[in-house]
């Protein structure tokens, strides 16, 4: 057997279960029709039948897979046995946002992709273990965490952002002893987790659970406070002993093709923070509107297309289309996003390339032109290259497209700090080991330093820094 | 929460607000401008910071009621509160000695205005103001305008005060004349901002406007404000809110205005329902 050297004691091993449990979903249907939560999680029975599938390797190769390394045999086992409160209690000593974590990690890639048992048959569901854990906990044990208040006057440290990253650092460094304070300047909390991933994905009120967990450790968040205009980074640092820029990658890219300013044309960040932050779906109990047409195409095919385009339908769009330049198995996102997408009736058009959208007098779309792809050979990543098919340009009627190519670092902190080093693609350039920035006592970490990449590893960065910040202080 | 510290009625639909926020006051700029959301149902939207004070810690507005948010925010009262307040945004003005500046107000825009126009004077430029609005009964801050400029000009769209016509036919009537202009600065209604643009390229005189986009964030972060400068791109909330008039694509920054109209109708309707109710 393969996974021998991973056996607990030789002669006691069971009969190995490859098989997971299932999680249960709302019917597509139905779902496509309203912003409740789609994947509805373990009960008792299924995830402590799920969990009891794990065999405990000894070398626990999924933790190498987490980039906030949780013990996940630990908690796991906590599970099998019932023990769902210690359970948490073993998750929340390397993250403070699990519930969030279960729900929108890549697990397939990350601590999934390394599961033993992925290697015969289905790796152990740890994300939604996970997700498990954190939930029984909100639902049934009373929250007891009180505020830790420094018994010296501590030295205080400023956190720009309050998303994954700005968030996990403060909690961290708050644990240490130290007075935190995070200046954001939306009006509300949890960056991306807000304003970009939907309630039927991530339900708002688990974020503010979440964020709530996070306030009463001590942590004070400051809204309305962009730092760049209302306070410069050098301003902070005569108040503040350090500073940790978590401000994420909030710069979306435009396809730069002719067209792309026509009314009906919006950025997938517009789109869904109109929906998810300002709650136009609830329009016109709330004032913000996000007008959709009835033809929907949303260009691209990560995470944040399967966001905007289910969005879209449930926004009353008929028909809504993904139009990706590569093919089904290039697709960025998550695989049971795209799953989710087919399954409410998102169709693909792969192997497509916008080139041009194409308006009325008005300034309103009328449909977009692309061409025709084909996969050639791969490229510097490692992915097959798609190539334009000759004479293969077509159109299709449209009355709503949405951008979903990218987003950049944010650029207003760079821009008004001099002295800070930048990389070529308006990153702020640190040293990943550390989270230092070129300014001494400036880290950084997350989407801002890294470009556009995940939840999980924008906490592992805040971590990272809030150790480094340690150090530093002292 | 913001609060309201002052409240003038200007005009029939023409507010002023004078709002406590310290921070804000601390660092603000001519031309730059605050978001604002009433309430937690409340939209986000930008008005112009027309004057501030970092002593008192507040910043005053001025802003037209054209639809449900400005409306609302036209009933609140002094005392009441606003629940975000974010600001100071957008590139401030570049303040330097141009020479004799010529600064273009029409309707609302002459909030905006001001503190540019009171910032140029002090920087040692001559100031010449034309400042417009459809009547008399709705023009305000004359007094003010022409304590900060040298000279200054009034028109009337329906001639019931100063001159009869449109700010550009004086800005037309300087130009003929070849009065020496350095510097043109004009804010007001997109219309009248393409015109002045249009009136002024073949004379060759820098002239600069304030572009009203719609926003969502104001930060940066959405792309719903962007707007053509030449042939690039630039989102009006942290590239401007001041540009290049001769740069600009009005036409599509017209029919960007028009993108929510069904949308803004629906919600003043509501208002207006629900708010003859509470009257009643
Ligand atoms: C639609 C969408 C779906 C996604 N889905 C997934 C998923 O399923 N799984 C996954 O792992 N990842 C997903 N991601 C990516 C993930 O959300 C990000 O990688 C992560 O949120 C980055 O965290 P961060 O803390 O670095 O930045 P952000 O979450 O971007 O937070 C930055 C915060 O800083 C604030 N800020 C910015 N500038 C300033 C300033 N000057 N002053 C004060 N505050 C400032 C912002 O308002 C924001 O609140 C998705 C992203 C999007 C857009
Ligand atoms: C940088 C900037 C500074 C501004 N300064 C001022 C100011 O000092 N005083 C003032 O009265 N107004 C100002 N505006 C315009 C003001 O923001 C809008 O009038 C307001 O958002 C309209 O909201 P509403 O809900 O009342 O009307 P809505 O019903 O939402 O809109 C009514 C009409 O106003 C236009 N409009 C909608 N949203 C905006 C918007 N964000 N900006 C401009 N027009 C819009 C549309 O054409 C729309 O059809 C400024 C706008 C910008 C971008
Ligand atoms: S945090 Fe993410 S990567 Fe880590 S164990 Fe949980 S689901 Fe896996
Ligand atoms: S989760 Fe998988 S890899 Fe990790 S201990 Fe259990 S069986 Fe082994
Ligand atoms: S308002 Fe969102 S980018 Fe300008």
């Amino acid at each position: 057997m393969p996974i021998d050297d991973n056996k607990k004691t030789p002669g006691t091993a069971k009969k190995i279960n490859y098989i997971r449990e299932k999680m249960p979903v709302q019917d597509p249907s139905k779902r496509k029709n309203n912003f409740e939560e789609v994947a509805l999680g373990y009960n008792e029975e299924t995830a402590k039948k799920e969990a009891s599938r794990c065999i405990q390797c000894k070398t626990a190769p999924c933790k190498n897979g987490c980039p906030v390394e949780i013990d996940i045999p630990a908690f796991i086992k906590l599970v099998a046995e019932g023990k769902y409160d210690e359970s948490i209690k073993k998750i929340k000593e390397k993250n403070n946002l699990p519930a969030i974590c279960g729900r929108v990690c890549p697990q397939e890639t990350q601590c999934e992709s390394l599961c033993t048992l992925g290697k015969k048959g289905e790796p152990i569901a740890i994300g939604r273990l996970e997700r498990f854990a954190a939930d029984y906990e909100a639902a049934n044990v009373p929250s007891n965490e009180t505020k830790i208040s420094p018994s010296t006057p501590a030295p205080k440290v400023a956190v720009i952002g309050s998303g994954p990253a700005g968030l996990t650092c403060a909690a961290d460094l708050k644990r240490m002893g130290y007075n935190v304070k995070i200046f954001e300047s939306l009006h509300a909390s949890g960056g991306v987790l807000r304003y970009g991933i939907p309630e039927f994905r991530l339900p708002k009120s688990i974020l503010d659970r979440e964020v709530k967990y996070i306030n009463t450790l001590g942590v004070e968040i400051e809204y309305n406070m962009i730092i760049g205009r209302v306070a410069t980074i050098k301003e902070l640092m005569q108040e503040y002993k350090a500073v940790f820029i978590g401000s994420g990658a909030g710069l979306p890219y435009f396809l730069n093709i002719p067209g792309e300013n026509l009314n009906g044309v919006y950025s997938a960040n517009e789109f869904l923070t109109r929906v998810n932050l300002m709650k136009a779906y609830k329009f016109p109990q709330f004032d913000t509107p996000a007008a959709m047409g009835k033809r929907v195409g949303v260009v691209g095919g990560g995470n944040v297309a399967m966001d905007s385009a289910r969005v879209a339908l449930r926004l009353g769009a008929e028909e809504v289309y993904i139009i990706y330049r590569r093919s089904e198995e290039e697709l960025p996102a998550r695989k049971e996003e795209v799953e989710h997408a087919h399954e409410e009736g998102i169709k693909f058009k792969l192997l497509t390339n916008p080139i041009k959208i194409i308006g009325d007098s008005e300034g309103n779309i009328k449909e977009i032109e692309c061409q025709q792809m084909e996969l050639g050979e791969p490229d510097a990543s490692g992915r097959k290259r798609p190539v334009v098919i000759k004479d293969s340009e077509f159109t299709i009627p449209m009355d709503t497209v949405i951008i979903a190519i990218g987003q950049g670092p944010n650029p207003l902190i760079p821009q008004t700090t001099s002295e800070l080093s930048i990389g070529k693609h308006g990153n702020i350039v640190t040293n990943e080991k550390t989270g230092e920035t070129s300014i001494p006592g400036v880290f950084a970490g997350g989407d801002v330093a890294t470009g556009a990449a995940t939840v999980i590893k924008a906490m592992g960065a805040g971590k990272i820094a809030a150790k480094s910040i340690d150090k530093y202080l002292h | 929460m913001y609060k309201i510290l002052r409240k003038e009625i200007l005009s029939a639909n023409i507010k002023l607000m004078e709002i406590f926020a310290p921070k804000v006051a601390q660092k603000a700029a001519p031309g730059q401008f605050i978001i604002l959301r009433i309430d937690e149902q409340g939209e986000r939207i930008p008005l112009t910071i027309a004057d501030f004070n970092a002593e008192k810690g507040t910043i005053t507005m001025i802003f037209q009621e054209v639809g449900k948010t400005t409306s609302q925010l036209g009933t609140m009262k002094v005392g009441d509160s606003i629940r975000d307040f974010l600001g100071p945004l957008g590139i401030p003005m570049h303040i330097k000695n141009y020479g004799r500046v010529v600064c273009v107000g029409g309707g609302v825009g002459v909030a905006p205005l001001y503190p540019q126009a009171r910032a140029l004077k002090q920087a040692g430029n001559e100031i010449i103001s034309i400042i417009g609005a459809r009547s008399k009964s709705i023009l305000f801050w004359e007094d003010e305008i022409h304590k900060v400029s040298d000279k200054s000009y009034i028109t009337t769209d329906d001639g019931s005060y100063g001159h009869h016509g449109f700010v550009s036919d004086i800005l037309k009537r300087l130009l003929e004349e070849k009065e020496r202009i350095d510097r043109i600065i004009a804010i007001g209604p997109i219309p009248m901002m393409r015109v002045l643009c249009e009136l002024t390229k073949p004379y060759n005189v820098p002239t600069f406007v304030s572009l009203n986009s719609i926003m969502v964030d104001g930060t940066g972060m959405c792309g719903c404000c962007r707007v053509t400068i030449g042939d690039e791109v630039k989102f009006t909330c942290v590239d401007g809110p001041d540009f290049d008039g001769h740069k600009v694509n009005f036409k599509e920054l017209n029919a960007r205005m028009k993108r929510f109209v069904p949308e803004e109708k629906e919600a003043m309707e509501l208002f207006r329902k629900r708010s003859s109710c509470i009257c009643q």
